[in-house]
């Protein structure tokens, strides 16, 4: 009886009115806050990612999905539990110490975000031993790591070092991202994965937090 | 106009294979074609090279000044490296690219720009953070241009960098470059400008058309430097022109000779 079809397309065409409009309706005559948002919103950011990978869509495109579907998401947080909200897991993410650089570290984060993960955002000039800490505070599948400059991707390599120490590599995987980065470093500080865009880190998120 | 050559760069994968091989023939062909379509600088970049970065510099410098008699921009935010590299340059005045406001890479970088007279190229960035309007920027050039002057760096070595971010996820990125370059060159007439185009561009699809138009736009406002590849005939034809209709080439001259070498496509 619900068509989450239009709410789907709402959000994918980026339209933050109607995506606010149409959550609301079915907020209004009582349906299920999980399937509004399971079967309309994130739905809607399943049509975004293909897109975006076949070049079909934009980065200013995808921001606007992400944003449509915030709208909706704030409509509907306060109807649930935190915990009943559909989790795909928990990401840690930072800009590493001595990096101010932040547009690449907020897009990912929003794409993961959209994409049903709960995001830590520990901002830019993150320290070692703050990721250490927020990762044992809370535990997350994964640690995101972003890096704009040659002389600040080593300090990715010492927060590996600084995880393993603190016996918590075992059970969180790391990921890194950023322009001077490739899988080559990645693998050469021992880090779990290499994301060259928002969408390839939602992707390997989705592979690394099960 | 300022054109830094920016293909010797380890980022690039042929640069990378060409070090990792020590191929001191395509370094210097890249070199060579560089000056050749028109650069007047050549950049010399080896950052992913972490482990010896040092090494990679002094070879790379090196190997560029036989083949070439130009000056080199010698680019990293190491301040060991480009030490490194100042002190093997040989032809002209070098480059350092790049210095900031943020307080342990200006002041390690400081006495470089005093030893070796050298262009140095200051990023509009402190740490604060990244800057995002205009005002952020001049702020942030005010203090570099007094710290530098008062160090005895002349304002003709300066070329400020506004940094350029994407438009695709920073709406105002283009207009916030444009206002800085105004409101820097109204204090300051004297300083350069230069920065890094390809960036704005970034997450659109076509983005040729973007960065050329934002060379045009940015020279309107008094930009006078670029890093970019001027192997890219397009590009070197938007700056020719536009160097042209601003009226900043006698006699359309440059234009002129370019099209006659072939430098530029329309």
């Amino acid at each position: 009886m619900s068509d989450f079809t239009k709410l789907a397309e709402a959000v994918f065409r980026g339209d933050f009115g109607s995506a606010g409009q149409i959550t609301k309706e079915f907020i209004d005559n009582g349906t299920d806050p999980l399937a509004i948002i399971n079967q309309g919103l994130i739905a809607g950011m399943d049509i975004v990612a293909p897109k975006f990978k076949a070049g079909e869509m934009f980065v200013p495109e995808v921001m606007m999905a992400a944003r449509a579907m915030a709208v909706g998401m704030e409509l509907l947080k306060p109807l649930i539990n935190d915990v009943d909200i559909p989790s795909k897991g928990t990401v840690i993410i930072g800009t590493v110490a001595g990096d101010l650089h932040d547009i690449g570290k907020n897009l990912v984060a929003m794409i993961l975000e959209s994409g049903g993960f709960k995001v830590i955002d520990l901002g830019v000039d993150v320290s070692t031993d703050k990721f250490v800490e927020a990762a044992k505070e809370y535990n997350p599948q994964v640690i995101g790591m972003s890096a704009l400059l040659t002389t600040t991707m080593i300090a990715m390599k010492d927060t590996i070092d600084a995880l393993k120490e603190a016996g918590l590599r075992e059970n969180i995987k790391v990921i890194v991202g950023g322009a001077p980065l490739s899988q080559d470093f990645a693998n050469q500080i021992g880090a779990d994965g290499y994301a060259s865009d928002a969408m390839s880190a939602k992707e390997l998120c989705e592979k690394l937090a099960v | 106009m300022l054109i830094i050559g920016e293909l010797i760069n380890t980022s690039r994968k042929a640069i990378k294979e060409a070090v990792k091989m020590k191929d001191a023939n395509y370094i210097q062909q890249a070199a060579r074609e560089q000056l050749e379509a028109g650069a007047n600088y050549i950049d010399v970049n080896c950052g992913t090279m972490v482990n010896n970065e040092v090494e990679i510099m002094e070879w790379l410098v090196n190997t560029v000044q036989e083949a070439v008699e130009a000056p080199l921009s010698i680019d990293s935010p190491d301040p060991k490296v480009i030490a490194a590299g100042l002190r093997l340059v040989k032809y002209g005045q070098p480059m350092i690219n790049s210095i900031s406001d943020e307080k342990e890479r200006f002041e390690s970088i400081l006495p470089l720009a005093v030893k070796y007279n050298p262009k140095i190229v200051a990023l509009c960035m402190d740490d604060t953070g990244m800057p995002e309007t205009g005002e952020d920027r001049l702020r942030v050039a005010k203090s570099l241009y007094q710290k530098l002057t008062e160090a005895g760096v002349p304002d003709e070595n300066i070329y400020f960098d506004p940094l350029v971010k994407p438009i695709s996820a920073v709406e105002k990125a283009g207009i916030e470059v444009l206002e800085s370059i105004k409101f820097i060159k109204r204090s300051y007439p004297k300083v350069h400008f230069t920065c890094g185009l390809s960036n704005v561009s970034y997450g659109l699809p076509n983005r040729k058309i973007l960065n050329r138009l934002f060379v045009v736009q940015t020279m309107t406002m008094g930009m006078d430097g670029y890093i970019l590849n001027p192997t890219d005939k397009e590009m070197m034809g938007a700056i020719y022109a536009s160097q042209a209709l601003l009226g900043l080439d006698s006699y359309c001259m440059n234009y002129l000779k370019a099209h006659r070498k072939g430098l530029y496509e329309a």
